[in-house]
């Protein structure tokens, strides 16, 4: 990630100046700042409202009773986690919510499942095995109906805006597995979590 | 139908959540506060990582370098009957959510909605997220620095999303347009 944050910062800036575009490139600076904080911020009501709902659905067992009912295919692809945790459900929903194109549960329901994983995470600055397998679910990004993309299609009077939803899902499959697949062997050959005794006693604030 | 399946989907969840949450007798007002506080800490949290990325991506489309990336691959994609007009949307797709979107309503209105380039891209953003706003916003809340191998599989996966693409789109609308 230093590499990358480097590399997108200083290469723009040299590019932008052979290009001639030194002004833009400062704009873009400025102007992705403000966009960032925004975003956030946006967030912090309908992040309560779901982390408030999500609460009871772990109170009255729902929670859990789904993570139950996955459990066969989350052994194996959650296996540092207990199977009946409260985590294992929240991920079903996560997976659920976006699959629904429901992007605005989506979110905190997934921040919510990255709270859950913190707390079977030794060392507490650095993914685990479980996060990485599931953001690399939630980067493959799979959607049943892509509602926007049909939205812009018939905005530009597409005849047949309906006519992408299989090939789409054809894709979205193959990179949803793929995603798993992947993270399932990195997990295997990447350098393994450090585990250190010393965070371990540290609470997860 | 499948338009309906989600606009019905959330008030479906919602009321579930809420009867289930009755019936165990869940105190349901004052567990929704109490889950409801760290709202405001988790978005908090996400703003120095949202900063980095978000500053990071927006000054890298600003220089233009997106162009002369695609300028360079023209001639494999060529080979390959990939429309040229379709790589700026596979290269923004994993950075930048509402750029992609931008580019793809820009796309379909100066091709219009029959042209393959715009079925392929619209595959092509229907069928991925945004690699790095996901990652920069879930491991920001819980404030994790070292991503290990997420970025690595994220990209591969949006790589053979965008591979998978071009394959499944010249199967099945190629033969309907030459």
């Amino acid at each position: 990630m230093n590499y990358i944050f480097f590399f997108l910062i200083v290469f723009s800036i040299i590019f932008g100046i052979i290009n001639g575009r030194t002004q833009e490139v400062v704009n873009g600076m400025l102007s992705g700042a403000d966009l960032a904080v925004k975003i956030a911020l946006s967030l912090i009501g309908i992040m309560a409202f779901w982390l408030g709902i999500m609460r009871i659905a772990e109170k009255s067992g729902l929670v859990q009773l789904i993570a139950k009912l996955i459990k066969p295919i989350t052994k194996w692809m959650f296996n540092e986690i207990p199977p009946e945790s409260p985590a294992i459900g929240n991920i079903a929903l996560s997976v659920s919510a976006n699959a629904l194109g429901l992007t605005n549960a989506a979110t905190p329901i997934g921040l919510k499942v990255m709270q859950d994983l913190q707390e079977y995470n030794e060392e507490k600055s650095s993914a685990s095995n479980a996060m990485c397998m599931f953001l690399a679910m939630n980067t493959a990004g799979f959607q049943i109906v892509p509602a926007t993309v049909i939205a812009v299609l018939v905005a530009v009077g597409s005849k047949n805006p309906t006519e992408i939803i299989v090939p789409t899902m054809i894709v979205t499959s193959i990179a949803f597995i793929s995603a798993i697949v992947l993270a399932k062997l990195f997990s295997k050959f990447w350098t393994p979590q450090i585990i250190s005794n010393k965070e371990r006693s540290d609470s997860n604030a | 139908m499948l338009n309906s399946l989600s606009l019905y989907a959330l008030p479906v969840i919602i009321i579930m959540i809420l009867t289930v949450g009755i019936i165990k007798k869940v105190p349901v007002y004052e567990e929704f506060v109490e889950g409801a506080k760290d709202g405001f800490k988790v978005s908090i949290n996400i703003i120095p990582y949202l900063v980095a990325i978000i500053v990071g991506i927006s000054m890298f489309r600003a220089s233009g370098a997106m162009e002369t990336i695609a300028s360079l691959f023209a001639p494999i994609l060529n080979a390959l009957s990939v429309p040229i007009d379709s790589v700026p949307i596979m290269i923004t797709r994993s950075l930048s959510g509402s750029a992609t979107l931008g580019l793809f309503t820009e796309l379909a209105q100066k091709l219009g909605p029959d042209a393959y380039a715009t079925k392929l891209c619209a595959v092509i953003v229907g069928s991925s997220e945004t690699t790095f706003y996901v990652l920069a916003v879930y491991f920001g809340a819980i404030g994790i620095k070292k991503l290990r191998y997420a970025l690595l599989v994220g990209l591969l996966a949006d790589t053979i999303g965008i591979i998978a693409a071009v394959f499944v789109c010249s199967k099945v609308f190629l033969p309907n347009i030459g």
